[in-house]
């Protein structure tokens, strides 16, 4: 019964609305994305297998997917007091900052990659202090790949928790002081529960996001091939050599592990409506 | 930081005990650092990288004729991209929101497709399909049309990155705001047409520019998928954000950023026509 | 306009709405369906309408049929529980609307428009609201707006679904009351649809009790509540007793239960377990010294002053009327 109506309405539309949709998408997204998949049947398993694993794109799988778990994480917690702060308190300049939690939505990832790198090289602003209190290097290293991804990333849990945040009755937390909880327990036992799947979404969008992030990391990157050369460079580069085997396989890689991601993101969305459901 | 009032009773309840004000001081001020290392400061050195070698540095950077084609190119594929995906979104969320069939969130799952996809890959996946090795390659050179490396391509790659942003503005509005306006209108002898410019349209319109301003700079600002399809010719199959890494990889930095601060211009602008239509949305969805 | 509904069945997956319904209503009247939530009563007011399809049976407007008429030809009048006003359009707008969309050689002018609405508005005695939105009115200035707008079109029949469910009491009250007149001056055949019998029976001119999908009875406000048909009529309409007797039960309002201090003959024993008093009525509860089952019944206040009996005495009852229905399915003791 996929894509058949269940039951009859007044409304009209329906065939030419669903059939436009269907035929949209199918030429745009399903078609193209199939044909990535199609193209590696045209490679020998064992040449698959010897694309994939070659030690440059395993050093690139590694780092893309380590670089976007490490700043989703960053994100997660700081998301999250990033969301409190803007829900719970007043202060001057709220409202901009609010706003200006998006600029990684709407700014071009270029310009963050160019910005990103310039404040943080080894003569940026940040970069030059930081070298020279601490010796690290941020700009042209994978800790440079770090920060782009955290930049990348950063409104994800802000804006899926903070909504949570808003519903969350003030009850719960008088409740659980008028039972003697600390304000400690208070948090880690009444309001991380309640926020957790909206966090859970948060950090598997912010990771998905950074995984496949491209413009803001390569000007920071320094790509140093086994070093700071992240999965998409690999395709590019692959692509410019000709090689569409080598950089479908690493392409399909990749998108089988954003489809799992993006299945991880609808069981947290699912799980986080049930949880809202039975708290009514 | 004076004037920080705590409405936390988490904060109020701790302070009677013992003086703790400095909690919410301590908070905000962790969370604004966060935000300055990673939005404030980076967005503050464009404009002022752009503007360090003086004014006219500046405009010739964005006078040179490269750069104009590159901003033509760039509004040109935006122009294209933004109403087809407009069309579509109203399309899809009017199927999605108002009748009830089998598949449907598996088809919300599809729309959302292209956000879960590496820009490179969107990139990627019309090269294997229209580039010279491609399925429609030969035929496509038989023909001497060409579309990877080419302003087509370009287009292409720029609809498929900001293929969900309307649909998805518009499906869960649509979907809240039910069948009943529309069956009354029908009952009141409205017609198809009728139903969709008199009703349905006018009660989602902020949704809907919602949806298309975050479509827009997305189109105008897309650089993994559109450096994949491009080629990069100058003057030709240039975008802005690839003309930027153009000049940035030539080590005119004072032009790449003059050029970055236009994008960052258009990224400000949306914010705030952004943050004006959720508030109008907000109140115009009162009950 | 006459309705008639032959043999309606709806189903929604393995949910059975409708079952084989029919009904009759004459022109001019007033009808309730009267019924608990998910009983169809809806359903079956969208099916009259035409937002719904039926999987069988016929709908006949003035013995023609209408069942496959598109719902713009229908020329139905329809109000929505929750108003569904548009809400981005002003009232005179909404008002206007049913005239503005009909095609251009049967459209009214600008003028003609102008006054239709304005004289609906002041049917509705709301024509001072004219140029404000639905979100400026209250609930039961938007169901009279709702009302305005759907008679703009000069419908043949109007239909209200729990046209005031979503109001507070005391403007529930008054709004029936003011729909009831209104229906008295402009003598439209209605269906509206509630689930609450006071509504139902205080307006209407005739109630349909409806459950599970299929009708229990139909009759005058005073048959279905004074002589019900079904044990679910009995016990959806009002208090009931209900008393285990043998091969079936006994059905006995509260109030039809004469309270003594003494035994007369076919009375019988119990014990005042309490007794409150609601105003101008007190609600005994009662324990019968045979069986020890408990009793509800009610009586005036003076009634109860001039027995004088207190939590503990023993009084004894006798029902004034009583209802007897065999132990079998309860559909088998339909009247039709």
């Amino acid at each position: 019964m996929l894509f058949m109506r269940r039951s009859h309405s007044v409304l009209p539309g329906f065939g030419l609305a669903l059939g436009f949709t269907l035929a949209y998408l199918s030429l745009l997204v399903l078609i193209p994305l199939s044909a990535a998949f199609a193209r590696t049947f045209t490679i020998s398993w064992e040449a698959f297998l010897a694309h994939v694993t070659a030690p440059r794109v395993v050093a690139s799988l590694q780092l893309s997917f380590g670089a976007a778990l490490a700043a989703a994480a960053v994100n997660a917690v700081f998301g999250l007091l990033v969301a409190w702060v803007l829900v719970r308190y007043r202060f001057p300049g709220r409202r901009v900052v609010d706003a200006l939690v998006d600029l990684p939505f709407a700014l071009p990832t270029a310009v963050a990659g160019i910005a990103l790198t310039a404040i943080y090289a080894g003569n940026g602003w940040l970069g030059e202090p930081l070298l020279a209190l601490t010796g690290v290097k941020v700009a042209f290293t994978p800790l440079g790949v770090f920060v782009a991804l955290t930049f990348i990333g950063l409104p994800f849990v802000v804006r899926t928790v903070q909504p949570v945040l808003e519903d969350l009755e003030k009850e719960l937390e008088e409740a659980a002081q008028s039972l003697g909880a600390t304000p400690a327990q208070t948090f880690s036992r009444v309001i991380l529960p309640t926020v957790m799947p909206a966090l859970l979404t948060g950090f598997a969008l912010a990771f998905a996001r950074a995984v496949g992030e491209y413009g803001s990391v390569i000007f920071i990157a320094g790509n140093m091939p086994l070093v700071s050369e992240i999965a998409p460079l690999i395709i590019i580069a692959k692509l410019e050599q000709y090689d569409y085997a080598g950089a479908t396989s690493v392409a399909v890689v990749m998108l089988v592990a954003s489809f799992l991601l993006l299945l991880l993101v609808n069981l947290l969305q699912w799980w986080s409506r049930r949880y809202a459901e039975n708290r009514d | 930081m004076a004037s920080i009032a705590s409405s936390a009773p988490l904060v109020r309840a701790t302070a009677r005990r013992r003086p703790v004000a400095w909690v919410p001081i301590v908070l905000v001020g962790v969370a604004l650092a966060y935000l300055s290392l990673f939005l404030f400061v980076p967005l503050f050195a464009v404009f002022f990288e752009a503007l360090r070698k003086g004014w006219g540095v500046y405009l010739a950077a964005i006078r040179e004729p490269d750069a104009w084609s590159a901003v033509k190119l760039t509004l040109l594929a935006a122009a294209i991209a933004v109403p087809l995906n407009l069309v579509f979104g109203v399309a899809a969320a009017w199927a999605i929101a108002k009748f009830d069939f089998g598949g449907k969130s598996l088809l919300i799952t599809l729309i959302d497709l292209p956000f879960s996809v590496s820009p490179v890959i969107s990139g990627l996946i019309y090269v294997l399909m229209f580039g010279l090795q491609g399925w429609f390659g030969p035929w496509l050179a038989e023909h001497e049309l060409k579309v990877v490396f080419a302003v087509p391509g370009i287009v292409l790659a720029t609809v498929f990155v900001t293929f969900p942003f309307v649909a998805r503005e518009l499906i869960p509005l649509m979907q809240a705001q039910g069948r009943e306006e529309e069956e009354a209108a029908v009952l009141l002898g409205a017609n198809a047409w009728q139903l969709l410019w008199r009703v349905t349209l006018p009660n989602v319109k902020w949704g809907l520019l919602y949806g298309v301003i975050l479509c827009n700079a997305r189109a105008m600002g897309e650089f993994g998928a559109v450096s994949v399809v491009s080629g990069h010719v100058r003057g030709y199959t240039n975008t802005l954000p690839l003309h930027i890494e153009i000049l940035y990889n030539e080590y005119n930095f004072a032009a790449a950023f003059a050029c970055a601060s236009l994008l960052a211009l258009l990224a400000l602008v949306t914010l705030v026509l952004k943050t004006a239509v959720e508030s109008r949305q907000a109140r115009e969805q009162r009950p | 306009m006459s309705i008639q509904v032959a043999g309606v069945s709806k189903h929604f997956g393995a949910f059975e709405a409708l079952h084989d319904v029919s009904l009759e209503i004459a022109p001019g009247e007033l009808v309730a369906l009267l019924g608990p939530s998910g009983s169809g009563k809806t359903t079956l007011l969208r099916v009259i309408a035409g937002l719904e399809v039926p999987d069988a049976g016929r709908i006949l407007f003035n013995g023609d049929d209408a069942t496959d008429r598109r719902v713009q030809e229908r020329e139905v009048g329809f109000v929505f529980q929750h108003y569904a006003l548009f809400r981005h359009m002003t009232i005179f707008e909404n008002v206007a609307f049913g005239l503005r969309v009909r095609p251009r050689a049967l459209r009214p002018g600008e003028p003609e428009i102008a006054r239709r609405v304005l004289r609906l508005l002041k049917l509705v005695q709301l024509d001072w609201l004219a140029d404000r939105y639905p979100h400026q009115l209250s609930g039961g200035q938007r169901q009279r707006i709702a009302l305005a707008r759907a008679l703009a079109i000069e419908p043949k029949v109007l239909l209200l679904d729990e046209p005031f469910g979503a109001l507070d009491a005391k403007v529930r009250k008054e709004l029936r009351r003011w729909l009831r007149r209104l229906h008295d001056e402009i003598h439209l055949t209605s269906v509206f649809v509630t689930h609450d019998q006071e509504e139902a029976l205080e307006v209407a001119d005739r109630v349909v009790v409806v459950n599970k999908g299929r009708i229990e009875q139909v009759g005058t406000p005073e048959e279905v509540y004074d002589h019900p048909a079904t044990p679910f009529v009995y016990e959806f309409l009002g208090n009931v007793n209900v008393i285990e007797s043998e091969g079936g039960r006994d059905y006995v309002r509260p109030h039809e239960i004469e309270v003594t201090a003494g035994p007369q003959s076919g009375s019988l024993a119990a014990l005042v377990d309490h007794a409150v008093k609601i105003g101008p009525v007190v609600r005994l509860e009662v324990s019968r010294r045979d069986t020890g089952e408990n009793l509800e019944v009610e009586l005036p206040r003076d009634r109860f002053d001039r027995l004088g009996v207190e939590t503990g005495a023993v009084v004894w009852l006798r029902p004034r009327r009583s209802r007897f229905f065999p132990q079998s399915a309860p559909h088998e003791a339909k009247i039709a």
